[in-house]
């Protein structure tokens, strides 16, 4: 087997292997630091933070779907004053690299977010979680519209220190993928997360109405998987220089190679953590593993692989 | 019973009291009345176990389409043993899953998760009051209480007969038992929380435990605020992790600052005081919530 290194260079960023948690699946840290040393991940992403402290939405919040779930959470959480006093000074202290989330319904509530952020030590980069309705244009998604997903980016760069980078975090819920991820990207973004969640919603055969307390709801889990790699797979086609952070359903580390072969340089291990704890310090290990047994040594050897016709030479 | 001889091993046990996520071996899966009595070996989980706490079980094997951790309320947690026995009711897939159970299959457990019940510091007489399964975690709390010198008051009720579970054994941990059924298949006929205005004001308990669904939980705290009684309420919840990171077990909880927050029932609870809850407003996120807007 070969020796392998997996410290990985994502967006400028370096990290001690290319597997991050992913936005909303890991809390503020401490949760799963019971299980095992949040340091030792490539990065951890928080959830989704905001401005102002936020209840979420009613019960029920979740539905178990085929290899997957449907959550209806709501960005539950406690503002960006409390995050920046308690989250991230824990994060930064325990030697974690911190991947800060920032969600807003106004273009002024991420230029706020991002200017308190970047004013932070120890941020190891920003993602902004554009699929947030923007409530100056209609409810419209963020992330479902290239003008409004660019504007987003280009206000939040300029508010972030120049060596931190912005990572854009695009929805699936598109026609078309390619064209958001090449605005954003021009709208000065470092590099991309993908995807968010799929929109979804059950309804209770028993009760006949729907499941959830806020009716729609994300899916994600390993149901989502093949789309996920589908939009890496398109993105990287199109621009294969952009720095891609795969996620969607990843539960091995077989999974995460898969998000390697299609384009992503690193991955976020998401809701399999909820049914694993463990999952995202198993996933770096199995996914050493998985390049040792074919004889890569770097994550880097296989970051778009797949594309490559067979018989090309490697 | 026997003991198993092949490896279960902690996967990760990182502090000394915090959970512990191993893989367990069915050393029993029995069933009594309408449900499962499951015990498992699991190593680590027992001795860190105290009455009120649960653990979450993977379900489905591995891999499994079914992502979402089921919990339960811990019955028994045997340190000699090192294993820890839940009570389940088969629900839907997940649960019959757990039920199929033979001795010897593995199954991932967390635990123990959450807060346990809190202990009076000096003795007085306690009630405790279960619907259906909900008695799992009253047997130990019976006998910590006794040990405390309390005089334990156990109130059981169910649908019907079948629904009861340990009514044998609670008369051996308990000073007093009272067991109801709404269709009068044993017990007195009607609702566990009708004996007790009577039972609470009788004995002058000033701590009632309660555990079942939320109605009767709703129930039990108005009758104790109405005896000046202090009750504890482990709610069930439905959970996708029970380790505190999904945040979609919420319920809306009264804090020491007057201020209702939407609080995870896995962490904060999944016992609460009883007058603490908002038991009303379960299920909506009510006005004056911290959060919530306008």
């Amino acid at each position: 087997m070969t020796d392998v290194d997996l410290t990985t260079n994502v967006a400028g960023v370096t990290l001690p292997n290319p597997v991050m948690t992913a936005s909303g699946c890991a809390a503020s840290g401490r949760e799963l630091d019971q299980f095992f040393d949040v340091a030792e991940l490539g990065a951890f992403v928080t959830k989704s933070i905001m401005l102002q402290p936020r209840s979420g939405r009613p019960t029920p919040r979740m539905a178990e779907t085929p290899s997957g779930m449907l959550n209806s959470i709501g960005l539950q959480g406690p503002g960006i004053e409390a995050f920046l006093a308690n989250d991230l000074p824990w994060l930064v202290a325990r030697g974690a690299r911190a991947v800060v989330s920032i969600a807003g319904s106004t273009v002024g509530e991420y230029v706020e977010l991002a200017r308190r952020v970047g004013a932070c030590d120890g941020v190891a980069a920003v993602e902004v979680n554009i699929s947030c309705p923007n409530v100056e244009n209609r409810g419209l998604v963020f992330a479902c519209d290239p003008a409004q997903a660019a504007t987003v980016t280009a206000e939040v760069r300029r508010e972030v220190p120049a060596d931190v980078p912005v990572l854009a975090k695009l929805s699936p819920d598109v026609t078309d993928i390619v064209a958001v991820a090449e605005s954003v990207m021009s709208a000065g973004a470092t590099g991309l997360s993908m995807i968010n969640t799929l929109l979804g919603m059950a309804i209770d055969p028993d009760t006949l109405r729907p499941v959830l307390g806020g009716v729609t709801g994300g899916l994600s889990g390993p149901g989502i998987r093949p789309v996920a790699v589908r939009c890496v797979w398109q993105v990287h086609a199109a621009m294969p220089e952009v720095p891609i952070i795969g996620v969607g359903g990843i539960r091995t580390g077989a999974d995460a190679l898969e998000f390697l072969l299609a384009g992503a340089s690193a991955v976020q291990v998401g809701t399999v953590t909820f049914h694993d704890p463990s999952a995202p310090m198993r996933v770096v290990s199995e996914l050493a593993d998985e390049l040792a047994r074919r004889g890569y040594g770097k994550p880097a050897e296989v970051v778009g692989l797949a594309h490559q016709r067979s018989g090309d030479a490697s | 019973m026997r003991t198993p001889m092949t490896a279960t091993y902690p996967i990760a046990a990182r502090t000394e009291a915090g959970p512990v996520q191993a893989r367990g071996e069915v050393v029993s899966n029995t069933p009594v009345g309408d449900y499962f009595h499951l015990t498992l070996a699991a190593p680590g989980i027992a001795t860190r176990t105290r009455p009120g706490q649960f653990v979450a079980l993977a379900v489905g094997g591995s891999p499994s389409a079914m992502l979402l951790r089921r919990a339960f309320s811990v019955y028994r947690a045997d340190v000699d043993a090192d294993t820890v026995g839940i009570v389940l009711a088969v629900h839907g897939k997940g649960t019959a899953w757990l039920a199929a159970l033979r001795s010897g299959d593995r199954v991932d457990v967390v635990g123990p998760l959450g807060r346990p019940f809190e202990l009076p510091e000096r003795p007085t007489d306690c009630v405790l009051v279960a619907g259906g399964y909900g008695s799992a975690p009253m047997f130990g709390l019976a006998g910590r209480l006794r040990e405390r010198g309390c005089a334990v008051h156990l109130v059981l009720g169910a649908a019907t007969e079948s629904r009861l579970f340990g009514v044998a054994e609670a008369e051996r941990v308990a000073d007093s038992v009272t067991v109801t059924t709404d269709d009068g298949t044993t017990g007195v006929r009607g609702l566990v929380t009708d004996p007790l205005p009577d039972l609470v004001g009788r004995t002058r308990a000033r701590q009632v435990y309660a555990c079942g669904p939320m109605a009767m939980l709703r129930a039990v705290s108005a009758v104790a605020e109405a005896y000046d009684a202090r009750s504890q309420c482990a709610v069930e919840e439905a959970m996708a992790c029970g380790v505190g990171v999904c945040m979609t077990c919420v319920l809306p909880v009264v804090g020491d600052d007057g201020v209702t927050r939407m609080v995870r029932s896995c962490v904060e609870g999944p016992v609460f005081a009883g007058d603490r809850v908002r038991w009303d407003a379960v299920g909506t996120i009510p006005e004056g919530t911290w959060g919530r807007g306008t």
